[in-house]
Parts: structure tokens; sequence; C-alpha cells
């Protein structure tokens, strides 16, 4: 057997490029339509109304934004549940992606919500009833499960560089100690947490599902139907992988390295059966509910919902299939974009286009402000993910023998 | 050894399922009040009889501290134009159709909260600030409310509204049965005042008796439909009217509880944390397999 070690490292680039800066003006624009929120109400940014509640921020930055975190549970099953050791490389970008995706989605709610100083009441005020009451745990839980995952790659960092500048310098043994001892606890105990997590995902990545069943009548029948919280889920699946090519290439492209082609294309080949049920099922439910009786008029609905089942799902599940794509940067690279924009563009329609209130007097579109507010995010999640592999070692450089592989297994099977 | 770091494993995935299963018995109990009393109260609204005064919309106004005017400005039809919604400023309002069968008077329909017998807004609620009361109403807690608006989302009747520029403690704005007069025995703001009685006031079994009878007495007048018997699983405000509801922008509504799916759904992926737990258990199972195996293959290769 050869042994893929894998040898995470923080990456010597410099931090500021020309897109850094234009990074950093959206994030800007984004910050100052945000105060204008927290200012003078959600009313004077956003185009909501007592029609529609929900808009781009609930529909992207919460529910797409949970969705393309899924990289961090599905690469943690395969590598770690499942222990196939060659995909080692991948787990800590995926990790890091899911880490910072969900400070972002929860920094997507503490915005949207009316009363933001209230955002830890569902910690103690429960609806076990709630759809949202459940999302809102599970994503608090696993968020601090992902914290926890990332520690040792904190402790890794610093282990025997303990540096504290100054007087301070007299506790550097002491720091050093502590965080060998931490590391020392966290690797025993990380196979409680990486289960959890995954566990933790599923059940929220399909209660983002239920939450729009019960708005019924008001959903479009394209999408309205009782398995969504099962089409949540096998999407959040199939996006998992797709989302991790994506980064990984958009990654190395960036920082000058040479992309991971052996695991990528290894990870690309299993995107297709998982994408393929995930068809089946949807097939299979507009088939049985016979929704597609609304494909045959032509309007906003259902060129939307072609779009996102053609160039979102059956497209790319072509692609996957094919040897040529998988061996291709490029070509790989399409094809996991598309996924991503697919799953994108689902969550959207399932939280804004599908919604349509009794009592609608005009449609509701996204204020300049919205889509402000939510490329800033992006823009600030870009640069804080380039901030930490610069300082941190995440990605893996091929050939390289630096650090100890981590990996987490279950304790008892250790010898 | 592999055998007691087995056992060790299983005790600890027992000692977490134990801490989930305790909390689940708390989650039975940490839910918002949800009383389907067998006398709770209701209004019958009878669009045939109301004369679109909108004296309901100021007292409604009034009683609720919202900037109501003069009662004589309620007296300018102009406002009759358009279909209005109830909203932040106006809990209820009148909007007037044209007539209906055997009739030329317009029909005059006043709008507010239905109280749903099993209400989309209690269930929804992710910090169960809705609550449906004993005497039928279902009223919000301003003192738990987060302001995610998930409410106005499940509401099938698209009644909850929202507060958009308040910056600071926006409120979700809905007719709450006037809960404050009625525990003091006080009719609603609304059915006092009305000057003809188009506003019934009673137990809702008694409502939809009078209901019945009405249509009875009155075949020639009436539909025979008593909007809100059934509609969404029952409703405590319901309607009687001589045209056909759907001409009167009411919502067309199976009587299926609009809570229902998404309830079994969720009751079914908790039901007592079993699910989440086997799941954890047989992900714990793979990973202990798929690592031993993995190292048995390499004891077999050296
Ligand atoms: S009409 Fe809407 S707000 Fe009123 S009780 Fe029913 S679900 Fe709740
Ligand atoms: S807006 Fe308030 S009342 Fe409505 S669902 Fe959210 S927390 Fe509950
Ligand atoms: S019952 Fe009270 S709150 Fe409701 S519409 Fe009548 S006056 Fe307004």
């Amino acid at each position: 057997m050869n042994h893929e070690e894998i040898n995470p490292v923080p990456i010597k680039h410099k931090y500021f490029t020309p897109g850094v800066f234009i990074l950093l003006i959206i994030a800007l624009n984004g910050l100052i339509f945000l105060m204008g929120r927290f200012f003078f109400g959600l009313g004077s940014v956003t185009n909501l109304n007592d029609q529609y509640p929900w808009g781009l921020w609930i529909g992207v930055d919460v529910a797409a934004g949970v969705a393309l975190a899924a990289g961090g549970f599905t690469t943690a099953a395969l590598g770690h549940v499942m222990h196939k050791e060659e995909y080692n490389a991948i787990i800590r970008p995926a990790l890091l992606t899911a880490m910072l995706g969900y400070t972002f989605v929860a920094m997507g709610v503490f915005v949207d919500i009316g009363r933001w100083y209230f955002i830890w009441h569902p910690l103690i005020m429960w609806n076990g009833s709630s759809a949202l009451f459940e999302v809102g745990i599970c994503v608090m839980i696993y968020m601090s499960v992902l914290y926890i995952e990332f520690l040792p790659i904190v402790t890794e960092r610093f282990i025997g560089k303990v540096k504290l500048p100054g007087f301070l310098s007299g506790l550097n043994n002491f720091v050093d100690k502590l965080l060998r001892l931490l590391d020392n606890g966290l690797s025993k105990t990380m196979f409680i947490f990486i289960i959890a997590g995954v566990v933790l995902s599923t059940l929220h990545q399909s209660s983002l599902g239920t939450l729009m069943v019960i708005a019924g009548p008001k959903m479009h029948p394209l999408w309205q139907t009782p398995i969504l919280p099962l089409l949540f889920l096998l999407s959040a699946i199939s996006v998992g992988f797709p989302m991790v090519i994506f980064e990984s290439l958009l990654a190395s492209r960036s920082l000058g390295l040479k992309p991971e082609m052996h695991v990528l294309s290894k990870l690309g080949s299993m995107i297709a059966p998982i994408l393929g049920i995930y068809l089946a099922f949807k097939l299979g439910d507009m088939f049985i509910r016979e929704s597609f009786v609304y494909l045959k008029e032509f309007n906003t609905v259902s060129v939307l919902f072609s779009i996102e089942i053609l160039f979102g799902v059956i497209i790319p599940l072509r692609m996957f299939l094919s040897h040529k794509v998988l061996k291709s940067p490029l070509f790989l690279f399409i094809a996991s974009a598309l996924v991503v924009f697919g799953v994108l563009l689902n969550r959207i329609n399932n939280f804004v286009v599908a919604y349509n209130p009794p009592y609608s007097t005009q449609s509701y579109f996204p204020s300049f402000g919205e889509i402000s507010v939510t490329i800033g995010f992006a823009a600030i999640l870009i640069l804080v993910y380039r901030f930490i592999v610069l300082n941190f070692p995440v990605i893996s450089l091929p050939g390289l023998r630096t650090a100890q592989p981590t990996k987490y297994t279950i304790k008892g099977a250790k010898k | 050894m592999p055998g007691k770091s087995r056992r060790d494993f299983l005790k600890t995935t027992a000692v977490i399922g134990a801490g989930v299963a305790g909390l689940s018995s708390s989650t039975a109990k940490a839910a918002p009040k949800n009383i389907l009393s067998e006398d709770r109260m209701g209004v019958l609204v009878d669009t045939t009889v109301c004369v679109g005064c909108r004296n309901c919309e100021w007292a409604c106004k009034t009683a609720h501290d919202l900037p109501a005017g003069e009662l004589h400005s309620y007296e300018d039809r102009s406002v009759f134009t358009e279909k209005r919604r109830p909203g932040t400023k106006a809990l209820t309002v009148v909007n007037e159709y044209s007539s209906g069968k055997n009739s030329n008077l317009p029909l005059d329909v006043k709008v507010q909260c239905m109280h749903c017998d099993h209400p989309a807004c209690v269930s929804a609620c992710i910090v169960g600030a809705f609550s449906k009361e004993e005497n039928g109403s279902v009223i919000w807690d301003t003192d738990k409310c987060i302001g995610c608006r998930y409410c106005m989302a499940a509401c099938p009747f698209q009644v909850p509204a929202f507060e958009y520029d308040k910056a600071i403690n926006p409120s979700i704005m809905k007719c709450d049965f006037c809960f404050n007069r009625t525990k003091e025995g006080k009719l609603p703001a609304c059915v006092a005042i009305c000057p003809v009685e188009a506003l019934t006031y009673g137990t809702r079994t008694e409502l939809v008796k009078i209901a019945r009878e009405r249509i009875k007495r009155n075949p020639d007048k009436y539909v025979d439909h008593i909007f809100g018997e059934y509609e969404v699983g029952g409703t405590a405000w319901m309607y009687l009217s001589s045209k056909d509801f759907s001409e009167l922008d009411f919502p067309k509504l199976g009587t299926n509880p609009a809570p229902g799916v998404s309830e079994s759904i969720q009751h079914g992926i908790f039901a007592y944390f079993v699910p989440p737990v086997s799941l954890y258990a047989l992900l714990g199972g793979i990973m202990w397999i798929s690592k031993h195996r993995k190292e048995l293959d390499e004891e077999g290769k050296l």
C-alpha cells in the first residue's frame, strides 16, 4: 500500500493582491448597508414586507450557506468514519470552509432577525414542534463541534512555537504545555465530535427542508412536497464534494499551487451516483405529485425550475460520468461549479421564488442593500479563509513531510 | 486490546445516548401552550349583515393603543376602492365586495387573525412566543419573540405583520382576540362596538349551530358554507356569506390542520431521539470497523 502522507502547512504567499483589494471594497460596501439595517431597521435596507417575510438573506446566507458548507460533514464521513485515508488532504480545507460557512450562516441569521439581541432565546425557550427551532439548535451545536474539530490545527500551529512577546515570554513553557495537554485530550475524544458532527448535519440539513413544508399552499407545487427534508438532505450531500473540488481548485489557482488532481478526480468520480440518487427522487416526486403540469406554462417559476434541474443536476451528472472531465482541472471545475450553482439556485427557489402568499400585490426582488450585504459577507468569508490558510496548516502540499498527520479514529481501535 | 476498547466505545455511546434521551423528555414539556378547549370562544362574522361602517377598525385601534383618529373619519367609504390587509397600523380592516345572490346590497368582509384551532404560527414559532389560550385566543408574547418572522411564513391566512421600520424591538402585530379585555369579562372591542350585530361572540360550538340555523332559515340568502368550520382544521372566527368565499378573497384551503405534515415529519425525525442516536451508533460502528479492518489488512501485509 502506498501511503499518501498528508502534510498541511501554512502556505507562503503574499496576502494582498489586486483581487483581495476588490474583495475588501465589496466587503466594505456590505458593511455600510449592514449599519443601515442596525440603525434604521430591516425595512430601511431590505425589500421585505408583510407579504414576503423572508428574502435573499434567508435563502442565500442561511439556507444556501448551510448547504454549501456540507463539504465538512461529507468529507468527515468519508475520511474519518469510513476511514479512507487517501482523502485526508482535503479534509482540513473542507473543515475550514464548513467552520467559516457556518459562522457566516450564524451572522446571516443575526442580521436577519428583527431582535438580534435575543438570538440566544432558542437555547432556553424551546418549541419541539418547530422545524426552525431544530435547525437553530443543531446549527448552534454543530458550529461548536466544528470549532472543536478545528482546534487541533491551532494547537499544531503553536506547539513548540510559542513565542510570547516581552515579559510574557516567561509563560512560553506553560502555554506550550497547556496546548499539548489540550491536543492530547482532543485527539483522544475527537471521534465523539466527528460522529456528532455528521449526525447533527444530517439532522439540520433535512430540517431545513421541513421549514417550508408548513407554508403549505403558499409555496409553489413544483417545490412544495412532503419529501422536502429528504430532497434537502440529498442535495446537501451531493453538493458536498463538488464544493470541496470547486474551492480546492480556486484556492490552488489563487495561491499558485498545483491542484491536487489525484485526490480531486477520485472525489469527482463519486459525485455522479449521489447526484443520480438526488435526481431520481426529485423527478420521482414530480411524477408522483404530477407537478410537471406546471412546467408546460412558460413563466419565471417554470424556467427557474428547469434551469435548476438541467444545469444544476443533469448536465454536471453527465459530466462527472466522463473520464475526460475527471482528469481535466478545467472541466472538473466547471462541473463542480454547476452543482454548486444548482444547489444555490435550489435554495433560492425554495425560499424565495416558490413563496407566493395569497394576498401578494407585488413580487419580491432583493434590494441593492440586501445584495450588498450578501456578497459582502461572501467577500469577508473569502478574505478570512485566505488569512487562515496563509497562517495555519490547512492546505497540504504534495511531496512535503512537515507535519504529523493528525488522524482521528475511534479511541477503542487504537492499540 | 480491541475487545476491551470496543466496550469502552459502546459505553461512551450509551452515555451520550442517555444524555440525549434525558434532553428529549424535557423537550416534551418545553412547548408553547396550545390548548383546544371544549368551550373555546369564537366570532361569527355575517358578511351579509355588515354595513361597512368600519367602527370596528376604530375600536380595535383604540383598544390596542394604536393611533386611531376620529370615529367619524371612518365614514369615508373611498377606502373600499382598494382591498386592504391587516398590518402593523391596523389589526383588522373591512373590505367591500359586490353583492351576492338575491340581493343588491354590497358584502363587507372584516379581516383579522382567524384564531385557528390548530394554529400554524404556534407550531412554527422558534421560541414558542405564540400560544393558543384556553378561551381560543392565539396570542403573541413580546418577551420571547426574536423577530425571525417564521410565523409569517407559516400562517395560511397571511395575517401576522412585522414592524420593519423599527431598529429596536420590532413587534409582530396581529389581532389578539382582545385577550386583555376578555380576561376581564369584556367583549372584544370590535364586537362591542358593532352597531348591526354583524359579529356574534360565543363559544365556537354555539356559533356553528347559529350559523347552520341561519343558513337553514335563509337558504336563498346564504351559500351553504361556513368558512372556518373546517378550513385548516377549524378556526375560531367563522364567516357567512351570500357568495362563494373565493370571490371574497378567502384563500382556498383544505381541511387538514396547517401544521400537520410538518409536525409529523418533525416528530418522526425526533421520535424520542431514537433516529439520531441510532445514526450515531451506526456511524460509530462503521468508524470502528473500517479502522479495525484497515489495521488487520496492514498486519496481514507484514
Ligand atoms: S390565522 Fe394565522 S396568525 Fe391567526 S391563528 Fe391562524 S395561523 Fe396564527
Ligand atoms: S417572529 Fe417572533 S413570533 Fe414570529 S416565529 Fe419568529 S420568534 Fe416567533
Ligand atoms: S378581537 Fe380585538 S384585536 Fe381582534 S379585531 Fe376585534 S378588536 Fe381587534
